[in-house]
């Protein structure tokens, strides 16, 4: 049979080898390319989320109303005034940021893992003429806007139950979509490098759930040693319940301007690296 | 054809010449290894043209770098008139994709997922619904319209994933292995749409290892090995300019040993694979009169076909799964 080999041999070509990685890199780090088509990536998610509306909206209820009975009366009626205000009111204006996080990391982790690995949804949409960049965008908002229903749903209850009724808390609406874009931007640099769900498992244990107790959510960063604190300042999270407290209980936040522009750093500056990372994966 | 080339951009060359896709020199390196190695062939509109060959050829990375989705480390691709990678997402607009595996939307139904795809191309929704019934005719599916992905059979997503590919009306569609995984009533299925689909005057780029796929549709077809065109042309006369006329394949006990007994003239190329001989002749009188009076041996007089052209030009090793 060794006569009938008429194949090429398979050839190496070392010299090319510094062309081909400079070429590669090129692509990979190309600025962000979005456009419009980040739409139809956006309302494929919505569309499959309004099929559950009832048991999203329902749960996005329960969830904070059993946190804050649970913790904020039981807790709270231990606990003198925490800052200026009762425990309750210092826990819901600090869980709602904590959901809000939650619901997009969720969405960017385990969800946007699944339409990229799983189901390969982002496979069949980089056939059509949308991009990898309009995927990411399309994620990147469509997760900003179910946390943003998550954040809705706990001001309403925030209201309901009457912990705090200030109209200003209306201003925390486009803070926590915007906290929401970043962390779900910082979510999706950890699914374009994840080997499996269980990298999206280590990720919430190592980085997120440390991150809730550094950045005030359950008590003052100030009940922490020095040099926790000082991590604690330049966590998205703390700028994110530094900015959202006050506006619920109706006061201007201290750091307004320090602490949007730390979410905006981390927003843009994490949207490119996830884009990098998962043009790496996926432009192979 | 100079004459006439009175248009100046590439694009309106294209259509004066009907080239729908022009790969020149196409390379790909992964690791320093060449994985597409100098691969050229172009497309003409109507035309059905086949990628044949083993798994790892480079078949689904030379679809891949014509989309756009992979930037080559050589050659240029030109789809549809636009310059691949710089301006793929303006060229898949009026591409189709069937992928090797089914990608559908398992959150969605039937309807849905064309719906659903369909903005992906920022067609409205009126428009996609508009051609929705005529899709679901075209996959037989209009009884399962509203049916969820999890319950459609193998051969059943393969057909949505067909309708899927073009709901944009595509010009060319890419089909990557379309009937692989599909029973046989599936696959003639399969084939009778596509033959539809050129009969219509869509251009078919299809990849497959199945020399019967090839064979029946593709116009013309190219067999790669190794990233490297090693023959390319219409069918039926690849296989008559490389392959003799006859082949008998005989089995059984003794079958190489007695196939080794005939001179060169009467079997002009022997090829043994396990247990069975394959002896390719132009006349293949002697052979079966001497196969008459040896009962023990089994054997298929059949004419050459593509999977013998192939097996030639690639060998009968085993290839590993890439």
């Amino acid at each position: 049979m060794s006569s009938m080999q008429e194949t090429p041999v398979r050839t190496t070509v070392a010299t090319h080898g510094d062309a081909e990685g400079a070429a590669r890199r090129d692509v990979l780090f190309a600025m962000p390319r979005p456009s419009r088509r980040f739409v139809p990536v956006w309302r494929r998610n919505y569309l499959v989320w309004r099929k559950y509306l009832f048991e999203r909206v329902l749960s996005n209820i329960i969830e904070p109303l059993i946190t804050l009975v649970a913790f904020g009366y039981g807790l709270g009626s231990l606990l003198p005034e925490v800052g200026g205000a009762t425990y309750l009111q210092f826990l819901a204006s600090g869980s709602i940021c904590m959901s809000v996080m939650y619901s997009a990391k969720f969405e960017s982790l385990w969800g946007a893992y699944s339409r990229m690995d799983t189901q390969k949804t982002w496979a069949a949409i980089m056939n059509t003429p949308s991009s990898i960049d309009d995927i990411v965008l399309g994620e990147v908002a469509w997760a900003g806007s179910k946390a943003l229903v998550t954040g809705l749903a706990m001001l309403l209850v925030i209201w309901g139950l009457g912990v705090a009724r200030s109209p200003l808390a209306l201003l925390a609406l486009p803070v926590l979509f915007l906290a929401a874009l970043t962390f779900s931007a910082m979510a999706l640099i950890v699914n374009s490098l994840a080997r499996g769900y269980d990298t999206l498992s280590n990720y919430f244990v190592v980085v997120v759930t440390p991150m809730v107790f550094l950045s005030g959510v359950f008590f003052p960063l100030d009940q922490l040693t020095p040099w926790l604190r000082m991590v604690a300042q330049w966590l998205p999270l703390a700028a994110m319940v530094d900015l959202v407290r006050p506006l619920i209980l109706g006061h201007t936040p201290q750091h307004l301007l320090r602490d949007l522009a730390l979410l905006l750093a981390y927003g843009v500056g994490c949207y490119y690296v996830a884009l990098i990372f998962t043009r790496k994966r996926l432009l192979k | 054809m100079s004459a006439v080339a009175v248009a100046s951009t590439s694009s309106e060359k294209d259509r004066a010449s009907d080239v729908v896709l022009r790969v020149r020199d196409l390379r790909k390196l992964y690791g320093g290894e060449a994985v597409v190695d100098g691969f050229s062939f172009t497309i003409q509109r109507g035309e059905c043209y086949a990628l044949l060959g083993p798994n790892g050829a480079g078949k689904t990375t030379t679809l891949r770098c014509c989309l756009g989705l992979t930037d080559p480390d050589g050659g240029e691709v030109e789809l549809l008139g636009q310059p691949v990678p710089q301006r793929a997402r303006e060229a898949r607009i009026r591409v189709g994709v069937v992928p090797q595996l089914d990608n559908l939307d398992p959150d969605f139904s039937v309807t849905e997922n064309l719906v659903v795809y369909g903005r992906y191309f920022g067609l409205a929704d009126a428009i996609i619904r508009e051609r929705i019934p005529g899709l679901l005719e075209f996959a037989s599916l209009g009884h399962k319209k509203d049916a969820w992905i999890g319950e459609l059979s193998g051969g059943m997503k393969r057909r949505l994933t067909l309708a899927r590919s073009l709901v944009n009306d595509p010009d060319l569609i890419f089909m990557d292995e379309p009937t692989t995984g599909l029973d046989p009533q599936a696959r003639h299925l399969i084939w009778e749409r596509l033959k539809q689909l050129l009969a219509r005057g869509k251009t078919i780029l299809l990849t497959t290892h199945f020399m019967d796929e090839a064979e029946r549709l593709a116009h013309r077809l190219a067999v790669i090995d190794h990233g490297a065109k090693i023959a390319e042309g219409v069918p039926r006369e690849l296989i008559r300019s490389h392959i003799e006329a006859h082949v008998v394949e005989v089995y059984g006990d003794g079958a190489t040993e007695w196939a080794h007994g005939f001179s060169r003239a009467q079997v002009s190329r022997l090829e043994v694979s396990g247990e069975t001989a394959f002896c390719y002749a132009a006349d293949p009188a002697p052979i079966l009169r001497d196969l008459e009076a040896r009962p023990h041996l089994r054997y298929l007089h059949r004419p050459a076909n593509l999977e013998d052209l192939f097996l030639k030009l690639t060998g009968r090793e085993m290839r590993d799964e890439a």
